[in-house]
């Protein structure tokens, strides 16, 4: 069933919809795609335009004051719905900081993702009640932990026959971007991943921009190319496809959890905006090449297909932009209604149990915040 | 009505201009609804209204700097439209809420107060939080914790500026150059200045960006004064400026009063040839020992200077006024007084028992009394109880003077600039580095011939500093 990595083809990147929404045949991925109806069609477009509209507040939000700072992801939605949809709840994802169409896959909360961003939370949200890790910060320090992760799974799994695995088995998707392709980090992690058989499934959102070098500083060839040096299968996939994206990944995860091993997918996708808020892309890139990348925005082909299909009418639309500014509401009211919590709170998070050292570093505190005319207001 | 400061957009971005505005007063706006377009020093960023009704002011003009957390526009949620003339109701400006709503509509910026995000919470009188209450906790477990917290600063974060301080001397020592960072230095460069003149008020010392801009600031408003500087007389109210004598000018021009015309002075001058001093400080800079520590001709003045009061101790005394009349203290420590030109003025910090420092303790003690004077950092403690004191006119291109005995003391040494000068060895004229030495002695304690005495034994040094090793 699962075809060999040398069929997979780590050359011409996978598209099963072309950007003006013509659907084609694939005689590999077709099979991935069986159980694809109207229905769920529409969620991705759904799952997309919503991912976006919560972007747009949130960009609202930080610019209003009210976040620190915020990630943007537009343009990078149907890498992000294609692969979370094709992920099992039992899997376990580990995100970098932009994953927020992921997020929404693995139904956390977009209110209580903000948290971080406002400053008042170092996460935010349950990592075990998703299997979302925790937004990571530092460039690809997610990678080894994703590795390890898959390596524990491996263990786990380890004597269980091909039924139990297909059925059973878990996988673990590290996510991270081009930029953090070039850390030793992501280095380290595909070697020990390699070397366990860890069922990990490594995706890399080529966005085409590390903040403001671009892609041809970093390497020389496809990222995916790097594959065949760990010893994985390499897929490289139109990331604004959401059909090939899904297809693709659900290929990585059999393979993954099958006890194969781990499999590099390299999406090509375009960061439409900046890189975050602190950050203005027209200083380092051309107006052409973002016009460029425009027609290929992955809610465009997706909408031309659905309609096309006639699988949604303007009523679809117009219901799904009154649900995202709902949402959007919703989120802004719950982002403002969030509690600051007293940095008093942060002693009992640094180790499991009472530690005497955080015991007495809390008691100095405390007191130096009682110290103040104004303690009790903002202690 | 409520105001919406300029939120900091970027990451700790301080101001942003007003590159337009995309709404004026009167105009009704949505939420998130973009109203104007602002430049920040990292990018230009449309801003989206957080509230929707009507626009009642903008607080800056297109092409005006707002500062952070500064007024930006207020809005009337309530959607009422403003006053005709643009002035609020009384009541209505006693209605708004937050503190910014008492200005007055209309442009503000330049005008209104600037918002200081680092206003220091009012502490009440409670004991510092070293120590924690006495109640909370029996006697010895709060020590121990203050103890303990007291360890662990050296390694938390939270002791950073202590860390910092005591990073400091070593800091200087390792680096025998001011610290400033590549764009400052850049920055001084271009406008001419010499950073090593530049007073440092970052926290390890080291030169800032603003320190540059004030030096130059300063620089203008007196060169710049220069042409004009005649013409101001011309007016006649104008011929005088006053300015009233205060601080370390008040002090200075007292302790000189006092000085001047409580011990007579006398003042002895010997011409130098310090060409020896002058290879002896360049090996000494080239030494593996003194790496990273300044080495200047004042360092081997400073020895000669010690090694000579020894020879001569009166000169090293003091007058001492007693119920039982006056009395002559001759000190056997020396606390090596050394004149520094400073922001605040003139002052004289000393080495305390300089005496007992080798050659390359005293460079560095004498680094640091100048880092720490040119810093404006000089403590009182570091100018009390000077017993001999040296004034380094030379660094300033003046060959001598008459200087003014620091009061307490009886004899102050002004050194001259160096410079090559023709000089007669053995019958013939050769160039050779020349200094003259000053002397001021208080006629009362040290005699025309002891004066002379100490004068020629410096003199000696200076001329061969390889005595010292006698």
């Amino acid at each position: 069933m699962t075809p060999a990595a040398t069929e997979v083809g780590p050359k011409d990147p996978v598209q099963i919809l072309t950007p003006d929404g013509q659907r084609l045949p694939h005689e590999i991925y077709d099979a991935y795609l069986g159980d694809v109806d109207e229905d769920m069609l529409r969620g991705f477009y759904r799952d997309m335009a919503l991912t976006r509209r919560f972007d747009q507040e949130a960009t609202a939000l930080q610019r209003q004051g009210q976040l620190c700072l915020w990630v943007p992801l537009r343009g990078q939605e149907a890498a992000q719905i294609g692969s979370g949809r094709a992920t099992r709840p039992s899997d376990y994802i580990f995100p970098t900081y932009r994953e927020h169409g992921v997020a929404l896959t693995r139904n956390v909360s977009f209110s209580e993702m903000l948290r971080l961003f406002r400053g008042i939370s170092g996460g935010g949200w349950d990592p075990r009640e998703n299997n979302f890790h925790m937004y990571t910060m530092v460039l690809a320090a997610q990678l080894p932990h994703a590795a390890g992760y898959g390596m524990a799974l491996s263990m786990e799994q380890r004597g269980w026959d091909e039924e139990k695995l297909a059925a059973e088995g878990n996988a673990v998707v590290a996510y991270f971007g081009d930029g953090s392709s070039t850390e030793g980090e992501t280095h380290e992690s595909m070697v020990f991943a390699n070397s366990f058989n860890a069922p990990v499934v490594y995706f890399c959102q080529n966005n085409q921009w590390a903040i403001s070098v671009p892609f041809e500083v970093q390497s020389k060839v496809p990222l995916v190319e790097r594959a065949a040096g760990y010893g994985m299968p390499g897929i490289r996939v139109d990331g604004n496809d959401v059909l090939a994206v899904l297809a693709v990944t659900r290929w990585a995860l059999e393979h993954a959890r099958s006890g194969k091993g781990p499999v590099f997918i390299e999406a090509d996708t375009y960061r439409l905006g900046a890189h975050t808020t602190a950050d203005d892309p027209t200083k380092y890139r051309m107006t052409e090449e973002e016009a460029a990348w425009a027609p290929l925005d992955p809610l465009i082909r997706l909408e031309t297909y659905l309609r096309e299909n006639n699988i949604v009418d303007d009523a679809f639309f117009e219901q799904l932009a009154k649900d995202a500014d709902q949402m959007a509401a919703t989120v802004r009211e719950d982002a403002m209604a969030f509690p600051v919590p007293p940095l008093a709170k942060s002693f009992e998070q640094v180790y499991a149990e009472a530690h005497p050292l955080i015991q007495e570093e809390l008691a100095w505190h405390l007191q130096y915040e009682a110290g103040f005319a104004d303690s009790g207001e903002n202690a | 009505m409520t105001v919406f400061n300029l939120p900091d957009v970027g990451e700790g971005l301080t101001e942003a201009d007003i590159a337009s505005w995309k709404v004026a007063v009167g105009d009704t706006v949505e939420v998130n609804q973009v109203f104007v377009e602002i430049e920040t020093a990292k990018s230009l960023v449309e801003l989206p209204s957080p509230f929707a009704g009507v626009v009642t002011a903008l607080h800056a003009a297109e092409g005006e700097t707002v500062l952070v957390d500064n007024p930006l526009i207020t809005i009337d949620q309530e959607g009422n439209k403003p006053a005709p003339t643009g002035t609020p109701e009384p009541a209505e400006a006693l209605a708004t809420a937050a503190p910014v709503a008492s200005e007055e509509p209309g442009p503000l910026v330049g005008s209104g107060p600037t918002a200081d995000s680092s206003v220091r919470r009012e502490r009440t009188n409670r004991p510092a939080p070293s120590a924690p209450p006495a109640a909370a906790r029996p006697a010895v477990r709060a020590s121990a914790i203050a103890d303990t917290i007291s360890r662990r600063a050296a390694s938390l974060g939270s002791a950073v500026t202590r860390e910092v301080d005591r990073a400091k001397p070593a800091m200087a020592s390792f680096v025998d150059r001011v610290l400033a960072k590549p764009p400052v230095r850049r920055l001084a460069k271009e406008l001419g200045i010499d950073i090593n003149d530049v007073v440092g008020t970052g926290t390890q010392g080291e030169i800032t960006r603003e320190d540059v801009n004030s030096y130059q600031a300063q620089r203008e408003a007196e060169h710049a004064a220069a042409p004009t500087y005649w013409a101001h007389g011309q007016l006649a109210d104008a011929r005088v400026d006053r300015t009233a004598v205060r601080g370390v000018r008040k002090a200075t021009a007292k302790a000189m009063v006092d000085s001047a015309f409580t011990a007579p002075h006398v003042s002895i001058f010997v011409d130098v040839d310090a060409s020896r001093t002058m290879e002896y400080v360049a090996r000494l800079k080239k030494s593996r020992d003194f790496e990273g520590i300044k080495v200047s001709p004042l360092l081997v003045l400073a020895r000669a200077v010690i090694w000579a009061a020894a020879r001569n101790p009166s000169v090293n005394a003091s007058w001492v006024e007693t119920p039982q009349g006056a009395e002559i203290h001759q000190k056997r420590f020396m606390n090596l007084g050394i004149a520094a030109a400073t922001p605040r003025g003139l002052l004289v910090p000393n080495i305390k028992d300089a005496q007992n420092l080798n050659m390359k303790e005293l460079a560095v003690a004498l680094n640091d009394l100048a880092t720490t004077a040119r810093a404006g950092k000089t403590s009182p403690e570091d100018m009390r109880g000077g017993t001999l004191s040296i004034t380094n006119i030379g660094a300033l291109g003046i060959d001598t003077g008459t200087p003014i005995i620091n009061p307490g003391e009886v004899a102050i040494v002004a050194f001259g600039t160096i410079r090559q000068k023709p000089w007669v060895v053995d019958g013939e004229v050769v160039p050779r580095w020349i200094t003259t030495l000053g002397g001021s002695f208080d006629h009362r304690v040290v005699d025309g011939d002891l004066s002379a005495r100490f004068m020629a034994d410096v003199a000696s040094i200076l001329q061969e500093p390889a005595m010292l090793l006698d």
